[in-house]
C-alpha cells in the first residue's frame, strides 16, 4: 500500500510574528467573469503586509484569475470583469478613479514563463524606472540595488550590457524579479514563478522570496504543494467545483496559516489535496 | 503452445530498407527544382542584361553615363548622362516612403496592439486588398483625381504630370506592404512580453513603441525594404502619373521619369535591336538591378546588427 505523502514543513528562520495580520489587500465576495462566464465565485481572503501567501489548488481553480485581480491585469482581457470588492489598504482598487497603470506601479508581478526583454540585462531593469519617468542620474544605481535584491548582481554585474536572453532560465527568473523590484512596488505577485525552472534554480528564487519578504508583501500562485508549505506564511487553498447549474467555478475552500493548513486543516477537501487523495 | 509462435521472425526480415522508396526521392527532387527556378530566373535576367550592358559602355563612355546629368538616349543626338533618372527614381521613392513608412507603421500598431480581435480581423483583409490594385489604375487615380488637386494647392508651378503625385500615389501602393508585414511581425512577438511590460506600469503606447516595436524591428525593417524595392522599381504609376521628360531637377514639381518608367517607355517603342538606344535599356536595368540588389544587401547587415531576438 502505498505510504503517507511527505509534506515539508519549513519555519522561516526567523518566524514572522502572524497574530498581527495588517492587510494590503482585502477581498470581499469576489466573484471574477471572462464574459457571461463565471470563472471565480465568492471569495474572501486578506493579504497580509510583509508575509508570503500563497494560492494553491489544482488547475482551473482560479487561483491566477484572482492573483491577475490585484494588479488589474485581467483588465487586459476584453471581457473580463469582478463583482465584489478588492480593497487595497483602504482603497477600493476597482474604483472609477483608480488608473490600472498606476496600480500596476504599486503592485509588481512575475510570471510563469520568464519573460525578460530583448535588450540588455541593464535595460530590463532600467525599463520600469525609465517608463516611470526616473531621472538618468542615478539609475545605475537603480539597477544596482535591484539586482542586488534580487541576489544576481555577482553573476551579471561584468555583462550588464549582454542581452538578458544570454542567461539561464532561473537567472531570467530572477532578473524579472529584480526587473518587478526596481519600480518599488509594495507588492509582488509571482504567478508559478517555478513551474518552469530546474530544482536548483527554484530553491534559489525561495530563498529569494523568503530574503524580499522583509520588504515586499508577496503573493504567489503554485503548482507544487511542498513549495507552498516551504516558502509562505498562509495559505489559500482553491478548488474547482460545479454549481447547480453544472457550470464549473473557482472557490476558495480554506484560508489560513500555511502551518495549519498543511498539519491540520479544517476542511476535508483541503486535507484530501494537501494528502495527495485528489488533485 | 504459444511459446512456438513467441519470439520468431518472418523470414527475411531484418532492418534493412525493405524496398527502395522512389516517391521520397521524387518529391526531394521536385522540391529543388522549384527552389532552383527562382534562383535560375535571377541569374538568367542577370546573364541577360551583361551582354547588351557590355555593348552599350563600348559605345558611350563609363564617365558620360555617370556623369553627365543631360539625359536623351532616344533623341538626336542622344545624350547619355543617367543621373536625372536616378535621382528622379531616388526623389520619388523617398516620397513614397515618407507617405508609407509612418502610415503604414501607424496602421501596424494600431492593428497589432489597439484594434479588437474583430477589428483586426475585418481590416486586414480590406488593407491587403488594397496591395491587390492594379498600378495602372493607380497611375489613371494619380493623374486624374490626384494630381489636379494637389495642383489646386500646391503654392509653386506644378505640371500635370509630376514627381510629387506620382511619389504619393506609389506611397499609397506601398502602405499595405509595410502595414501588413509589420503588423505580421508585431503580432509575432509573445505575448509575455507585452504582459511583462505592462505589469511594469506601461500604457498601451509604451509598450507598443518600447517593448513591441524594438522586438519586431527585423521584421519590419525587412517590410520596408521590400517597400522601397517595389518603390524603386514601380513602372506603370511613375509612366502615366510622372512624365517622360527627364529634366535633373530635385523640384517635384517637374515631369520626373524614374529608370522603370524610362525602360517602359523605350521598350514599348519600336526600338530596333542591337541600336544604341535599345542597348540603353539594359544598361539602365542593370543599374536599377545593382542599386536594389546593394540596398537590400546593405539593410540585410544593418537589420542583423540591430535586430532584438526574442527567442
Amino acid at each position: 500500500m502505498s505510504s503517507q505523502p511527505h509534506v515539508t514543513i519549513h519555519q522561516p528562520e526567523v518566524p514572522r510574528n502572524l497574530a498581527a495580520l495588517d492587510p494590503v489587500f482585502t477581498v470581499q465576495g469576489l466573484d471574477v467573469f471572462y464574459g457571461d462566464y463565471k470563472a471565480v465565485r465568492d471569495v474572501d481572503l486578506t493579504i497580509g503586509r510583509k508575509e508570503i501567501t500563497a494560492m494553491i489548488g489544482p488547475s482551473g481553480c482560479g487561483k491566477s484569475t484572482v492573483l491577475r485581480c490585484f494588479n488589474r491585469m485581467n483588465d487586459l482581457i476584453p471581457g473580463a470583469r469582478i463583482d465584489g470588492k478588492i480593497l487595497y489598504h483602504d482603497e477600493d482598487l476597482y474604483g472609477d478613479h483608480v488608473d490600472p497603470i498606476e496600480v500596476r506601479r504599486r503592485i509588481g508581478m512575475v510570471f510563469q514563463k520568464p519573460n525578460p526583454f530583448p535588450k540588455s540585462i541593464y535595460d530590463n531593469i532600467a525599463y520600469g524606472p525609465r517608463v516611470n519617468g526616473h531621472k538618468r542620474g542615478d539609475l545605475d544605481s537603480v539597477v544596482e540595488r535591484a539586482l542586488t535584491q534580487a541576489a544576481l548582481w555577482d553573476e551579471v554585474k561584468d555583462k550588464l550590457k549582454a542581452s538578458a536572453l544570454s542567461l539561464s532560465g532561473g537567472q531570467q527568473q530572477r532578473l524579472c524579479i529584480a526587473r518587478a523590484i526596481a519600480v518599488q512596488p509594495e507588492v509582488i505577485l509571482m504567478d508559478e514563478p517555478c513551474s518552469a525552472l530546474d530544482p536548483i534554480a527554484t530553491t534559489k528564487i525561495e530563498d529569494l522570496m523568503q530574503e524580499l519578504a522583509k520588504d515586499y508583501t508577496i503573493v504567489i500562485v503554485t503548482h507544487n504543494m511542498q513549495q507552498a508549505a516551504r516558502v509562505s506564511d498562509r495559505t489559500a487553498f482553491f478548488t474547482a467545483e460545479v454549481d447547480e447549474a453544472g457550470v464549473r467555478h473557482g472557490r476558495l475552500v480554506e484560508f489560513d496559516e500555511t502551518n495549519r493548513i498543511f498539519t491540520n486543516p479544517a476542511d476535508k477537501r483541503t486535507e484530501d489535496y494537501i494528502t495527495g487523495r485528489f488533485g | 503452445m504459444a511459446s512456438a509462435g513467441r519470439g520468431v521472425t518472418a523470414p527475411g526480415n531484418s532492418l534493412g530498407r525493405s524496398r527502395p522508396r522512389y516517391g521520397e526521392t521524387a518529391v526531394k527532387v521536385l522540391l529543388l527544382a522549384a527552389a532552383l527556378v527562382s534562383i535560375a530566373t535571377t541569374v538568367g535576367i542577370v546573364g541577360a542584361l551583361i551582354e547588351p550592358t557590355i555593348k552599350f559602355f563600348g559605345e558611350v563612355s563609363v564617365f558620360e553615363f555617370f556623369a553627365s546629368t543631360d539625359w536623351a538616349p532616344l533623341f538626336s543626338p542622344p545624350a547619355f548622362g543617367v543621373i536625372p533618372v536616378v535621382t528622379n527614381t531616388l526623389i520619388i521613392t523617398l516620397i513614397a516612403i515618407l507617405v508609407a513608412v509612418p502610415l503604414g507603421l501607424a496602421a501596424a500598431i494600431y492593428l497589432s496592439e489597439y484594434a479588437t480581435a474583430r477589428v483586426r480581423k475585418a481590416l486586414k483583409p480590406i488593407l491587403e486588398v488594397l496591395a491587390g490594385i492594379p498600378t495602372v489604375a493607380l497611375g489613371f487615380f494619380a493623374l486624374t483625381l490626384v494630381s489636379p488637386f494637389v495642383r489646386s494647392w500646391w503654392p509653386f508651378p506644378m505640371e500635370a504630370k509630376n514627381g510629387l503625385v506620382a511619389g504619393l500615389i506609389v506611397g499609397m501602393m506601398i502602405i499595405p506592404i509595410v502595414a501588413s508585414l509589420s503588423e505580421d511581425a508585431m503580432s509575432a512577438v509573445p505575448g509575455g512580453l507585452r504582459e511583462g511590460a505592462y505589469a511594469l506600469g506601461s500604457s498601451r503606447m509604451i509598450v507598443s513603441l518600447r517593448v513591441v516595436f524594438p522586438a519586431a524591428l527585423s521584421g519590419i525593417i525587412a517590410a520596408v525594404i521590400l517597400a522601397i524595392s517595389r518603390a524603386a522599381g514601380e513602372t506603370m504609376i511613375v509612366v502615366i502619373a510622372a512624365g517622360s521628360n527627364p529634366t535633373f531637377t530635385v523640384n517635384p514639381g517637374k515631369e520626373m521619369p524614374t529608370m522603370a518608367s524610362f525602360i517602359a517607355q523605350a521598350g514599348s517603342g519600336d526600338l530596333p535591336v542591337g541600336s544604341i538606344a535599345y542597348d540603353t535599356i539594359f544598361a539602365v536595368g542593370s543599374l536599377l538591378f545593382a542599386l536594389t540588389f546593394a540596398m537590400n544587401f546593405i539593410s540585410a547587415r544593418f537589420v542583423r546588427r540591430f535586430r532584438e531576438v526574442y527567442e
